[in-house]
């Protein structure tokens, strides 16, 4: 991936040619998903057209905080990430996995009929790529292959969008995962707009891609094109809301399970989950089983958990992580330390949600900050 | 092979609104099926044909809240194999508990003409403050869903299905916007699952019909409230509602109790 030796081909198309883009899409028979304005935040779901992207919106996120306001232009993509994530499309809140039935030849196993669905992504930022990736590696890599991830994965076409706007909680630039999309997308978008223009630079990544652009009215895009583009990326990467140090960072956490801070956060954490479930790579999820009345049929269902519940160590005879010091710890600790070890990369991509979306606000740079400031013995890695 | 014989189901009210039994009614679809499994021997509010005991299934809605009812709870704990209260009255003492705040006296006194007609405890008690119960289904009311799941999982001796953590996780997984970071004050985070964030799926914040959820951290929310506008007296108001007395709930409550009304 070395996306300045090798420049990608790249076109310009204007808001028609967006609007091209995604009925080209729907005409392909994908499920085109895309940001839309909706209960005062800007949310994924089904899009019809450029209509009804946020046009002239923006946000204010600060930790425990999200506000919607209006741009002084009428940008598309005017924003940074709102509170849904893809992760709810690639890995659904709640799946049945197999459904049973028992009758007089015995019992009957069926698993669910395979969805037909084809996502198509509209808006998909650098972060949201990395989650997609780190989250391929959960469910597609070693020998247990997740096979409903892994068709509507397959499947997926994905237009990205480099980032015109950080948010205040954004810090990708620390996790070295945006604000420019670098690779994992078909097409990647960069949106121009002044006085005179309201155009986007479109960079092909695949050859559906390439074969998808074809379709669309665009014209070449000149060297002025891809430095305009370029500013634009430029000038939202030093406008992060946010900083993690991530230098150290994982010999920090393993290092100290008995810093103070764990007792600190432990006292404002509310152990809700919020930050799991607004995670675009936090994939745990829990199992239940469900009979009928009659004892004829059953179900098993796969739903999104959270560390945070106590269910979620429950071994025999009680919880492991009892208290709300160990379950915090052990959420940030996975996130930016274990996780290393376990799938090779940060489980961060630094999109800012578990600060965002935390109800009273805890800031994981701030926690990483805290336990760095004060660490009695951390070592170079 | 003969035929297995259906378990015997008794609904017992105690000081309550109906709701949570009604629940069962309300089940509509499901309902015939439910009669097909159990046999409904004991249900005033359903049928006049009252069954003698013993029951395999007691579902108990409602406090105690007089000497009689902690009487009469007793007999059906003994003539019940298991006992499920259902609701917040019967899982917290209900609304009523907000006379645990006050002296019910001056109540009766206010509310009726010949008070001396009235012999009520001071106190509005859950269930399991009397005898020993064997599953708490939560809510004001119960959903209806998870009352079929409790006697599914009865009729197959398995565990309910029923999560104690908080409103939030199926909250999100609904894929509501979180209405307390947009600036309303909402329950969800200390509030046990189960209704299946109906409130802020409307755009409310959550009411904490559910009472408090399994590590309910009310003071650091209530905290936050406080930095959201609320004023300490409708911190209080909020946490004494349909699970005033629940333990969590009622101490939270009890900590915003110094301020002036």
């Amino acid at each position: 991936m070395e996306p300045e030796a090798m420049p990608r081909p790249a076109a310009l198309i204007d808001r028609q040619g967006l609007q091209a883009l995604i009925d080209a899409l729907a005409d392909e028979g994908y499920r085109v998903l895309g940001p839309m304005r909706r209960d005062d935040a800007i949310v994924y779901d089904d899009l019809a057209g450029i209509d009804e992207l946020p046009a002239g919106w923006t946000e204010r996120q600060e930790a425990g905080r999200y506000r919607l306001e209006r741009r002084d232009d009428a940008a598309l993509f005017g924003y940074a990430v709102g509170p849904h994530s893809w992760k709810r499309f690639l890995h659904p809140p709640v799946e049945t996995l197999w459904t049973a039935h028992r009758d007089e030849h015995g019992l009957t196993f069926r698993a669910p009929e395979p969805a037909e669905e084809r996502f198509a992504f509209l808006g998909v930022r650098a972060c949201e790529l990395h989650a997609i990736a780190i989250q391929d590696r959960v469910f597609l890599d070693g020998p247990y292959v997740d096979a409903g991830y892994a068709a509507r994965r397959r499947e997926a076409f994905i237009v990205a969008v480099n980032c015109g706007e950080a948010g205040g909680t954004c810090f990708c630039v620390s996790m070295q995962t945006g604000p420019r999309a670098e690779a994992g997308f078909d097409l990647a978008l960069t949106e121009l707009l002044d006085a005179e223009r309201h155009d986007f630079l479109v960079e092909v990544g695949s050859a559906a891609g390439a074969a998808l652009l074809e379709r669309l009215p665009h014209r070449p895009a000149g060297e002025a094109d891809r430095e305009a583009a370029a500013t634009v990326v430029a000038r939202t990467a030093s406008r992060m809301g946010r900083r993690l140090e991530t230098d150290g960072l994982k010999a920090l956490l393993q290092d100290n399970p008995e810093h103070p801070r764990w007792d600190d956060v432990a006292e404002r954490c509310l152990t809700c989950g919020n930050c799991t479930m607004a995670c675009p790579t936090c994939f745990c999820t829990t199992v239940e089983d469900h009979s009928d009345l009659s004892g004829t049929s059953a179900e098993r269902v796969r739903q999104w958990d959270s560390c945070f519940t106590l269910d979620f160590s429950y071994l025999h005879a009680g919880s492991v992580r009892q208290t709300p010091r160990g379950r915090y710890r052990q959420w940030m600790t996975h996130k930016l330390a274990s996780w290393i070890d376990q799938f090779g990369t940060s489980g961060c991509v630094g999109c800012g949600r578990c600060i965002t979306w935390c109800p009273v606000g805890i800031d994981i740079t701030e926690e990483a900050a805290a336990i760095r400031a004060t660490a009695p013995d951390w070592r170079d890695d | 092979m003969s035929e297995p014989s259906r378990p015997r189901l008794a609904v017992w009210k105690f000081a309550s609104c109906d709701g949570c039994q009604l629940s069962l009614l309300d089940c509509e679809d499901e309902l015939l099926s439910v009669a097909e499994a159990i046999d409904i021997a004991y249900f005033p509010e359903a049928s006049s044909a009252m069954g003698e005991g013993p029951y395999e299934l007691s579902l108990v809605e409602g406090s105690i809240t007089t000497a009689h009812d902690a009487e009469r709870i007793r007999e059906v704990r003994a003539r019940s194999r298991h006992l499920v209260t259902i609701g917040a009255c019967a899982t917290a003492g209900g609304i009523q508990a907000l006379r645990n705040f006050a002296d019910v006296d001056d109540f009766v006194a206010a509310v009726y003409a010949s008070p001396e007609y009235i012999a009520t405890l001071a106190t509005s008690t859950p269930i399991s403050a009397h005898v020993p119960v064997d599953f708490e289904l939560r809510g004001c009311p119960i959903n209806k869903l998870q009352l079929l799941e409790v006697l599914s999982a009865f009729l197959a001796g398995r565990r309910p299905a029923i999560a104690a953590h908080s409103v939030c996780i199926e909250c999100k997984r609904r894929g509501n916007v979180c209405v307390m970071v947009q600036g309303t004050p909402c329950l969800g985070p200390v509030t046990h699952a189960g209704c299946g964030a109906l409130c802020p799926a409307y755009r409310r914040g959550c009411y904490g019909c559910y009472g408090p959820m399994e590590t309910p951290q009310t003071a650091a929310l209530a905290r936050e409230w406080q930095s959201l506008g609320v004023a300490p007296r409708e911190i209080r108001h909020a946490f004494r509602s349909f699970n005033a007395a629940a333990e969590a709930f009622r101490e939270e409550s009890e900590a915003h109790d110094d301020q002036a009304p």
